[in-house]
């Protein structure tokens, strides 16, 4: 139980400071930017739109910091996000609305895939240590984890888009599909995401393997898997629900950790597929200088990796008794 | 003169690590190799990269080893002249946000009560706060992100990952007894961190600037292939940022776009076997094992770890 609301207590400290980041960063840059975007939204948008943009970004203040602050946490609350200047002149939240069900199918599935088939693989590997698997497998993937996720994705689109034609080059529908619940625009859609996907997978699947590996090696020397051992168990069983139910409790943890990481490189990925989600939708609102939209995007991110984070917390107290009695 | 001798044991003691970790010997020699290109680029390149002087999109030759750029400039040079900027921002983020994770991890470990409480929620805070988004919104409004601007962003977000792991290995080492005992014959707090507590760390240390320098790499050049470094210098990620900008893959020119990242995976590979190497001194559980193949056949998994997890002192899970 003090587990639990500990961990709630967390959540909620990195929200707060998410949200607090979002609000100084626009404050501390120099020559604030968002004072020229202002200045085109003029006569073109109700007052209190403007107004609510003025808070959040700390134009034309004759208000203090701490009640320009309160006002802009009270509009964030309640999902008033502002107004997009490249989308204009549909809400920030419209527009999020559009690209964020591309992001939780895409990167969503791949990273829970990565996580799923890594952590098998570790497992594996340490528990034939010292065999061709294990001399072959985590050398390779300390290699390609090295790699830039964006690069890989260009690396593919020449490979297997542009010389094999095998899938589609970019975007995540055929610009000629008209967008129904079909057969055929669900496969038009899947096909668009066998390369994304796959440059994802494939770059963080390597750290869900070593880190299983790694705790594997640990466990493996308990003397309860000894004692499995002794008892004539079958391997399949001792491998899969003696050691490895207890390497993956660390490995959760670390997935939890790295989560960031690899929702970091699913941004380049979108951006060089030209995916429709919210991480392309990032890298253009940068580009056509939307202010809102990218600070909404960025608050967005950040919270769907802090409650992943939670939910990773939540199953590690589920699986472990010992975080549940435990001060 | 016992200065001299530590030295000379410290560097034995490399040699010996080099010659018997592969991973670690491989990292180091591409290190190396690029560290030269990066200091005496002209050594490797006589022309000037910038220059548009070539017949554009020539393809591969004895002249440009990597044909030219839709501009009309030599790819190779280009590519030797993009070392500097890619590695020195690795090496010097790498370097910083080390510095910076061993001041806070041990400040933290080794002051206890609630400055450690405010320190650890501070590194949780911005360990899962995901980086590259944050980078983004930050470089962003100052359009080009110079070279220095780029490092303090990357040294900020790059420290608390190895503060964190400093901190717990900093717990458990501050109630061994050689430290009670410095304590108890009266030595000041700076002599006990410096002589006492550091040097057990400094696997874990060079490991961490190793992870850290690694993440540099891949954030730089991220940022500056979708154009929010600057773009007029010459780096591995600006080459990518050009080359993708002109569609080199499109229009026939797949080396302009490939070669920059496969330099950046080289580097970036090197670091990692190197970190992944260090990583099997800190924890000799897991070395590879000599021989364990053949062994392996009477006594199934984990033969091996059973005689050598017993050196360290496994980790508890935390809550």
């Amino acid at each position: 139980m003090r587990y639990l609301v500990r961990r709630v207590g967390f959540l909620l400290v990195s929200l707060w400071a998410a949200l607090t980041v979002n609000f100084l960063i626009p404050r501390l840059m120099p020559g604030n930017p968002a004072e020229a975007m202002m200045a085109k939204f003029h006569g073109h948008v109700n007052p209190s739109a403007l107004k609510a943009l003025e808070v959040a970004f700390g134009v034309n203040t004759h208000e203090s910091l701490a009640a320009a602050y309160v006002a802009y946490i009270g509009n964030t609350l309640h999902g008033n996000l502002g107004i997009s200047t490249s989308y204009f002149p549909l809400p920030v939240r419209t527009v999020i609305l559009r690209a964020l069900p591309w992001s939780l199918g895409l990167v969503g599935v791949a990273t829970v895939l990565g996580f799923v088939i890594g952590t098998a693989i570790g497992a594996i590997v340490a528990w034939r240590r010292g065999g061709v698997l294990d001399a072959v497998v985590p050398p390779t993937f300390i290699v390609i984890s090295a790699f830039p996720y964006f690069w890989v994705g260009l690396l593919f689109i020449w490979l297997f888009a542009l010389t094999l034609n095998w899938f589609p080059l970019l975007g995540g529908y055929s610009e000629t599909a008209s967008p129904a619940l079909t057969w055929g625009f669900v496969g038009d859609i899947a096909m668009h995401a066998v390369l994304p996907a796959f440059t994802i997978l494939i770059t963080s699947i390597g750290g869900w393997i070593l880190t299983m590996r790694n705790n594997m090696i640990t466990v493996i020397a308990e003397d309860y898997v000894k004692m499995a051992r002794a008892k004539g168990l079958k391997e399949r069983r001792i491998l899969w629900h003696y050691a490895g139910r207890n390497a993956l409790l660390p490995n959760l943890t670390g997935f939890a950790m790295s989560l960031g990481f690899v929702i970091s490189g699913a941004i380049l990925v979108e951006y060089v597929f030209n995916y429709p989600g919210v991480g392309f939708m990032l890298l253009q609102a940068v580009q056509s200088e939307d202010y809102p939209l990218m600070q909404s995007l960025f608050l967005l991110i950040t919270m769907a990796v802090l409650v992943a984070i939670f939910l990773s917390d939540i199953a590690t107290a589920i699986l472990d008794p010992r975080t549940r009695s435990s001060t | 003169m016992s200065a001299v001798r530590s030295l000379g044991r410290a560097l034995r003691g490399a040699g010996r690590f080099l010659r018997r970790d592969k991973k670690a010997l491989v990292g180091s020699i591409i290190l190396f190799v690029l560290l030269l290109i990066a200091i005496f680029p002209n050594w490797f390149t006589p022309d000037n990269p910038a220059a548009e002087i070539y017949t554009p999109g020539a393809g591969l030759s004895w002249a440009h080893p990597l044909g030219t750029t839709s501009f009309g400039q030599d790819v190779f040079s280009q590519l030797m002249a993009g070392t500097r900027q890619s590695v020195f921002i690795a090496l010097i983020v790498g370097l910083l946000s080390t510095v910076l994770s061993v001041v806070i991890g041990i400040t933290a470990a080794y002051s206890g009560g609630i400055l450690d409480d405010v320190l650890s929620l501070f590194t949780d805070v911005v360990l899962v706060i995901p980086t590259f988004p944050l980078i983004i919104v930050i470089t962003s409004y100052v359009k080009s992100a110079s070279f220095w601007l780029m490092v303090a962003v990357l040294v900020f977000t790059g420290w608390s990952y190895g503060a964190r792991q400093l901190r717990a290995q900093a717990l458990s080492l501050r109630n061994r007894d050689y430290l009670l005992a410095a304590k108890a014959r009266g030595e000041s707090t700076w002599y006990i961190v410096a002589v006492e507590l550091i040097p057990p760390m400094t696997s874990l240390i060079v490991a961490n600037f190793l992870g850290a320098a690694l993440y540099a790499i891949l954030a730089a050049s991220g940022l500056q292939f979708v154009g929010l470094g600057n773009i007029n210098t010459q780096s591995w990620g600006t080459m990518l940022y050009w080359a993708q900008n002109n569609e080199a893959l499109a229009t026939g020119l797949p080396l302009w776009a490939l070669a920059p990242g496969v330099a950046i995976a080289v580097l970036g590979s090197a670091f990692a076997l190197l970190n992944y190497a260090f990583d099997e001194v800190a924890n000799p559980a897991l070395r590879p094992v000599a021989g364990l193949a053949r062994r392996r056949r009477r006594w199934r998994p984990g033969a091996g770890a059973g005689v050598a997890a017993t050196q360290v002192a496994r980790p508890e899970v935390n809550a």
